[in-house]
């Protein structure tokens, strides 16, 4: 066992991935030499060489294509985002192309496209950007958001093997914060379409994903410390295809709802869970399903205004406690 | 000084009567609004009912023990000219319901402004609309801003008092504005045995057991109608017996035409010793004889073993206005024709004019339905539990008949011809054994003998 973080569980999912099978390769701004904004492929291009770990021009939407061209030919291309902010870019290429490519003209398309996301790092409004809910409404993508070192492993290897498009998204936040024991020599695959109980409770559940899962959880230890609410937290990891049953199984165990995610609050994902809920398990409902967001606004540089904006562990708390006493 | 009635409260839609077990006051007794001051039981739900207004409870008109119809009067209260003032009126709207609407400034989105309730949980008055059916809000009409806030409920706690039938205006709420949660209904079930259902399964309960009937909304305009005690225990025991028994069904032609002959011979003679000679007379009488032979049809299941009943008594549905009852024929298969169709006439004289005694309904063996007056062609009758069959006849009356005579030709003729069903339970009875019976039933019918009319 070895302690490792959030970004080197990343790095080893993608060097074992590119050791195991050699039509796997790694396309992106700086992702060679410079061994990438964040160094996750540090390393990359000297044991794989400058052909599987290549350096692009600044054109999210030339990354995309080429990689879908490269995946259509047989290949294994792993994009990146440098920011995740910068997707949008490739959101032409992403949505009426690489999504409908199955269904268009029977191409598979087995690619990856990650890339940091998220706040709470002063990151301000080009840097900080959480773009799932764009790519949710897109029939075609899988989409998955790690929250822990393990599954950061375990959902890079299972995307790069799936057949399908994958949108692999990671917190930066995370990248160092988080550490864990991860156990050499196994190896970890998350399945894909598969939420965990990230906390046992039956008072009431909280529904989250990536960083907001920490602050969940966070918010759920002080909440049973102070009130003697147990509450269980759900990690969704995967968006999309969405795990309904376990939505639904936690719904039917606690009877009250809080989702929580770092995306703004209009259009985001909370709401197509509260959909689901409503109409999966109306019955069970003992109270409003709540939701605990992002104001509606770009996110602000100034420090004070990031944490005023972005879901803080206390605003988890608020609402929670709320929902409790309904 | 003013006299406040104080009346039986209907605690559930279905419930028409409630039973005062207990006063928990003495003539004399001054009480207080609200509290406590008898109990009641009905088949659902055991209660305490608070006053209705403060005062000296004056007389009681209702004895503990007794059983009355919802709304009646059972007590008096005199309450003082200070006291009596509020009574009447309904209590002042709880100010709940407008919570500061969100502050002006741009408090938006995030952690779901748990608006101002979380601050202020407003103590509802202990108040229950309990004690005044005179409000005339069950049927879902207007209700007071108390009574919605006493009803206001969720998913998951209307879910759960619609299989428990409890009634959620009854239960204190701890959630905000005194709402009623999943922790407040589970708690009152759990104290309430009585309040949960006492569906234990047929084989521990084939006679009684808490039949849960599916609540449904009744629309503007509609008009609801608690149960009678006779329609509460029809529906109960149907749905029971369709539940407990493996119904099944089966269909005979009967040619009456020699029934009809001795019929119209006889029955001058039988008005003059005034019996009313029907068919129906003939067909109990043809049960009868054929019921010992037939030991099957004559039964009870009690668990896993069959009751073979050594007596042969036959039960008559009697359709009144009010409701359906089965007096029972004791020893039916000792009784000649006349004395039959005696019984059958005294029986139904009797269901009608509210004369039964309570041991005319009871130890049934089987039971004869004849609708046939009413037209049906034929009909497939739910077993009367806990016996295991029942005979339904339906019209009789003359149709076309292929006959053979004694040279082999055949031809049509006009036959007076009428359907036997039998409904019988094929856990214990099979249908051989049912069709045997029938087909002695039916033989003894078609040749019935002259010398027993």
């Amino acid at each position: 066992m070895a302690e490792v973080t959030f970004l080197e569980a990343l790095r080893q999912g993608l060097w074992e991935e590119m050791e195991r099978d050699e039509r796997v390769f790694i396309l992106g701004e700086d992702v060679g030499l410079y061994g990438g904004a964040f160094k996750v492929t540090d390393g990359f291009a000297k044991r794989f060489g400058e052909s599987r770990v290549i350096d692009t021009p600044i054109s999210e939407a030339a990354i995309v294509g080429a990689a879908a061209g490269a995946a259509h030919m047989g290949l294994r291309p792993v994009a990146e985002m440098q920011f995740i902010d910068f997707i949008s870019c490739a959101y032409d290429m992403l949505t009426n192309y690489v999504a409908t490519a199955r269904y268009r003209a029977g191409l598979s398309t087995p690619m990856v496209v990650r890339g940091p996301c998220g706040g709470y790092v002063r990151g301000g409004p080009f840097h900080s950007q959480n773009p799932e809910a764009a790519f949710l409404h897109t029939p075609g993508l899988k989409i998955v958001y790690p929250a822990t070192v393990r599954d950061a492993k375990g959902l890079i290897k299972a995307s790069i093997r799936d057949e399908d498009p994958v949108l692999y998204l990671e917190h930066k936040w995370l990248y160092r914060r988080i550490k864990e024991q991860l156990p050499e020599g196994e190896e970890i695959l998350t399945p894909i379409g598969q939420a965990r109980i990230a906390r046992d409770g039956k008072h009431l559940s909280i529904i989250s994903y990536g960083a907001t899962l920490w602050k969940s959880l966070e918010a759920a230890e002080q909440l049973e410390k102070a009130d003697g609410v147990s509450v269980e937290v759900l990690d969704l990891r995967t968006l999309l295809p969405m795990d309904d049953a376990a939505i639904v199984a936690t719904v039917k165990k606690t009877n009250k709802v809080l989702i929580v995610h770092e995306d703004t609050r209009t259009g985001g994902i909370a709401g197509e869970i509260a959909a689901r809920i409503n109409e999966q398990a109306f019955e069970w409902l003992d109270g409003p399903i709540m939701r605990v967001t992002a104001h509606d606004v770009p996110l602000p540089y100034a420090p004070t205004l990031e944490d005023f904006v972005l879901p803080q562990t206390d605003d988890i708390l608020k609402a929670a406690r709320w929902l409790a006493n309904y | 000084m003013a006299r406040v009635d104080v009346l039986m409260p209907q605690m559930g839609e279905s419930i028409a009567e409630g039973t005062l077990s207990k006063w928990l006051k003495k003539v004399g007794d001054p009480v207080k609004r609200d509290e406590p001051l008898f109990e009641i039981s009905t088949d659902k739900v055991d209660a305490e009912i608070p006053a209705p207004a403060a005062g000296v409870l004056a007389e009681i008109k209702v004895q503990e023990g007794q059983t009355v119809p919802v709304q009646t009067v059972v007590g008096v209260l005199e309450t003082e000219a200070g006291a009596a003032a509020p009574a009447p009126a309904k209590p002042e709207p709880p100010k709940v319901a407008a919570p500061a609407p969100a502050a002006p400034k741009p408090e938006p989105a995030k952690a779901t402004p748990a608006p101002a309730p979380a601050a202020a949980p407003p103590a509802v008055p202990a108040a229950r609309p309990s004690g005044r059916p005179t409000d005339g809000d069950g049927g879902g009409g207007v209700q007071t801003a108390e009574q919605r806030l006493r009803t206001k409920s969720t998913p998951l706690v209307r879910k759960i008092a619609a299989e428990h039938s409890v009634d959620i205006s009854r239960i204190p709420g701890s959630g905000y504005a005194g709402r009623v949660t999943k922790q407040d209904i589970l708690g009152y079930i759990e104290k309430a045995p009585t309040a949960s259902p006492a569906y234990s399964g047929p084989r521990t309960a084939p006679a009684g057991g808490a039949i849960e009937h599916p609540i449904v909304e009744p629309w503007p305009g509609d008009r609801v109608e608690p149960w009678s005690k006779i329609r509460k225990i029809t529906a109960d025991h149907m749905v029971m017996s369709k539940r407990v028994s493996a119904h099944v069904a089966s269909v005979f032609e009967v040619d009456f035409t020699r029934v009809a002959q001795l019929r119209a011979k006889a029955k001058q003679a039988y008005a003059e010793r005034g019996v009313n000679l029907t068919f129906l007379a003939f067909i109990v009488k043809a049960c009868a004889e054929n019921l010992r032979n037939h030991p099957i049809i004559n039964a009870a299941v009690s668990g896993d073993r069959t009751i073979y009943r050594a007596e042969v008594n036959i039960g008559i549905a009697v359709a009144l206005d009010w409701g359906l009852i089965v007096p029972v024929i004791k020893h039916a298969d000792e009784l000649s024709l006349i004395g039959i169709a005696r019984a059958i006439n005294d029986l139904g004289e009797r269901a009608r004019t509210k004369k039964l005694l309570p041991d005319d309904i009871q130890r049934g063996t089987f039971t004869i339905t004849n609708p046939g007056g009413f037209g049906p062609f034929a009909g497939i009758p739910i077993i009367n539990q806990p016996q295991v069959a029942i005979l339904g006849v339906g019209a009789i009356e003359k149709r076309p008949r292929v006959v053979t005579a004694a040279d082999g030709t055949d031809s049509i003729a006009i036959r007076t011809m009428g359907m036997l069903t039998m409904s019988y339970d094929h856990r214990v009875v099979d249908g051989a054994d049912a069709d045997k019976f029938l087909a002695d039933v039916k033989q003894l019918l078609q040749e019935f003998p002259e010398g027993a009319v």
